[in-house]
């Protein structure tokens, strides 16, 4: 596991007992977000940079408050232009922050390897925040223990990932974690959003959303992105969503409840309608909460800390 | 006797081979002379002296002697990049010539996407005088298109007669048919060959791996196979229709390579090179992140490399070609997507045609004589160098037994970006021989 060698770079890196362990720490640190006093000293002395080299709201300020809740000190270092743009190399911006002794670097960044890149030149902890289309681990995590929470077990459990896998961190990152928990994974979307030969990391292709959802327990429905139009990859969002879309009705012709999930930010109305969003069966504000509580766990981990001890 | 020759930049790097050299007890390949023996051959003067089967009697210049080296015509590498003008800090003439001779080779052809690109008779001349006091041959190859924008012919002619040997806009692809169509007919007059860089950029643009199961699974945006094999398929068919010649570069996929056969059997005159890395490496390569493992075309699937290594075998592929393409070591320590394509490749194409091709038996020594030495010369139409008394000693020798790392060694080219730099390989060039000066690797 990439605990030993101090990174979170990817779940394709992590092994089953190391999931579970960051699964189980979660729930203690979950426990915390329901006290009046959401705050302990157990990060107290290290310093945590987010280095975010893509536009990023939410899992930033979910990055931001885990660290601020285990009392890190922690900095942010935001840039919407590519390092290369701005001149200054990432590893030299890299080797600049660590040059002012942090601990630990969360990065999202454009490109596929970003996080592998700074783990082979810096000594602090790497936790990746999102690498291009490549991985996104702490997502994937916090949607495993936001269905840990609905659903027994993981073993033979049912999951569609709806939308745009080509172009998912997210897909590729729950595609590792739940796999290796032993739930079976089903991809729908539309054909040109399907990457390349996908069914050797083990999973189902579906194209016709109805026959996916007479099948699945849970639905993660990813994001569209509006720029997908334009490139050519379907005509437009009005046909999107009457093929793909989560709506009301096409649930309501599944025999079992289904839980809802989205990374978010969501497009209601595009890949998910709103009365579904906002339905008993959807976990997506759930998965926000646990967001923090996972990173939360994470940063303790890898800082070098105990399950028990908590 | 040798005397130590100071090249125009102050390095000590050829010596003068005007002296007597005997090259003893030697696997000695020259086809065209029927030679396959050991054999024991002495250089005088530059020139090939006697070749006999008893070692000569006292003999009284500089004795080469290695157990486990062949001697070869002098290699030809026809797909380099040398960066000048325009990029030196990354690779000069003379850094390449030098890289090529540390390579096992005798000569070059350079690719025209310098900075000024080789677009005109002065840069063909400027190449020419350059490298006209070097070891190595070079041999410029001329831009297609004017700015090697796609758009209007070069000044083809004058360059072929300042001596380019072949016409490329290698590194663009050039998608216009129609000029495509122009610079094949145009090209017949001199009857030099259009070197194809087969992509097509709609299909490939903004994509930095090969797409595949490991694109997938890294989130690279993948450039898939048939961006290369819609253009082979497309320029069998105008070669077909003007009838020019034309040559694949850096042949990467199973169907451009079935399609390079179809067209053979069919006489097309179409020929075609590959790469050490592809015949080397797969797209699993680049699951380290490594940039090194970013070039264009990308490393293939195994099952293209399975393609790759049938072609080399049955004669569909006419050439091994380095694609040496340096580039700084700034530019290449970057995040994958931002970081250009190409490596460094002259210094270790023996090692890896000794430990991927010679030692697992997927071809032999005749073939490396084919790939390496006479394919590419009838292919650029210029003169094959031969083992034989009284010929200009051009030739190559060549070990098949020493394990080495380049990162070892100082290395001659001025970059570094390569995947090979760790790599254990067999196989070390000990000298080459031409225009009457010897350099050996120490």
């Amino acid at each position: 596991m990439n605990f030993k060698s101090g990174h979170l770079l990817g779940l394709e890196y992590v092994d089953n007992d190391d999931i579970e362990l960051i699964l189980k720490s979660t729930k203690s640190f979950r426990e915390i977000l329901d006290r009046p006093i959401k705050k302990v000293p157990t990060l107290q002395g290290k310093t945590v940079v987010n280095l975010f080299f893509e536009p990023s709201t939410r899992t930033r300020i979910s990055f931001e408050l885990a660290e601020k809740r285990l009392s890190a000190d922690s900095v942010n270092f935001s840039t919407s232009t590519s390092s290369v743009k701005k001149g200054e190399t990432l590893l030299d911006t890299a080797r600049n922050i660590e040059a002012m002794k942090i601990d630990m670097v969360v990065i999202r960044h454009q490109s596929p390897g970003a996080a592998h890149f700074l783990a082979l030149n810096l000594d602090a902890n790497i936790i990746n925040a999102g690498d291009g289309a490549h991985e996104h681990p702490t997502q994937a995590l916090l949607d495993m223990v936001t269905i840990a929470e609905h659903h027994k077990s993981f073993k033979g459990l049912k999951v569609g990932i709806v939308g745009d896998i080509a172009h998912s961190r997210v897909a590729l990152s729950n595609i590792h974690g739940l796999r290796k928990m032993g739930a079976k994974i089903t991809l729908c979307g539309p054909a040109t959003l399907i990457p390349r030969e996908v069914e050797r990391l083990g999973v189902d292709i579906c194209y016709n959303i109805d026959d996916l959802i007479a099948d699945v327990d849970v639905l993660n429905v990813l994001r569209i992105q509006l720029e997908r139009q334009d490139s050519g990859f379907f005509p437009s969002l009005r046909e999107y969503h009457q093929y793909f879309g989560i709506t009301r009705e096409r649930l309501e012709k599944a025999t079992k409840p289904i839980t809802i999930m989205h990374p978010g930010p969501i497009n209601r109305g595009v890949e998910i309608s709103s009365d579904v969003a906002d339905s008993e069966h959807s976990v997506i504000l759930n998965q926000v909460t646990n967001g923090v509580a996972v990173r939360m766990a994470i940063l303790y981990l890898l800082a070098g800390g105990e399950h028990e001890s908590n | 006797m040798n005397q130590i020759k100071k090249l125009r930049h102050g390095g000590i790097k050829y010596q003068t081979a005007n002296g007597k050299i005997l090259i003893q007890d030697v696997h000695v390949i020259d086809p065209s002379q029927k030679l396959d023996a050991r054999l024991n051959v002495i250089i005088e003067n530059g020139k090939i002296g006697k070749i006999a089967q008893d070692m000569p009697q006292n003999f009284d210049g500089e004795i080469i002697a290695h157990k486990e080296a062949v001697l070869f015509p002098g290699l030809i590498d026809m797909h380099v990049h040398l960066r000048e003008p325009g990029r030196e800090d990354e690779e000069t003439i003379e850094s390449g010539a030098l890289a090529a001779a540390a390579g096992g080779f005798t000569a070059v052809a350079c690719m025209p996407n310098t900075d000024p690109a080789i677009e005109t008779q002065e840069v063909v001349n400027f190449i020419k005088e350059e490298a006209q006091p070097l070891l190595v041959n070079v041999y410029p190859v001329a831009a297609i298109t004017k700015r090697r924008e796609g758009k209007e012919l070069a000044p083809i002619a004058e360059m072929a007669e300042a001596g380019a040997v072949g016409i490329s806009d290698d590194g663009t692809p050039l998608m216009n048919a129609e000029v495509m169509r122009r610079a094949l007919e145009y090209a017949k007059m001199f009857d030099i060959p259009v070197l194809g860089h087969e992509e097509d950029s709609n299909l490939s643009r903004n994509r930095h791996m090969h797409e595949g199961f490991y694109s997938t699974k890294l989130g690279i945006p993948g450039i898939p196979s048939v961006s290369e094999e819609i253009m082979v398929a497309r320029d069998i068919m105008l070669t077909e229709y003007t009838g020019g010649r034309f040559h694949v570069c850096h042949i990467s996929t199973r169907k451009s390579i079935d399609l390079v056969r179809q067209a053979k059997i069919k006489g097309i005159p179409v020929s075609c090179e590959v790469t050490p890395h592809h015949f080397t490496l797969t797209d699993k390569a680049v699951e380290s992140f490594d940039t090194n493992t970013k070039m264009n075309p990308p490393l293939r699937s195994a099952d293209d490399l399975a393609a790759i290594l049938d072609g080399l075998r049955d004669g569909t592929i006419d050439a091994i070609a380095s694609d040496h393409a340096p580039h700084s070591i700034e530019e290449k320590e970057a995040e994958y997507i931002y970081a250009p394509f190409g490596i460094t490749g002259l210094e270790t194409a023996w090692g890896l045609i000794v430990s991927e091709l010679l030692n697992k038996k997927i071809i032999g020594l005749k073939d490396v004589y084919r790939l390496c030495v006479v394919n590419p010369r009838k292919i650029l139409n210029i003169p094959i160098p031969k083992i034989k008394e009284g010929e200009l000693a051009d030739l190559s020798l060549l070990d098949k037994q020493i394990s080495w790392r380049l990162c070892d060694l100082p290395g001659y080219s001025r970059s570094k970006n390569t995947p090979f730099g760790e790599r254990v390989l067999t196989g070390r060039p000990l000298a080459v021989i031409n225009k009457g000066m010897i350099f050996r690797n120490v």
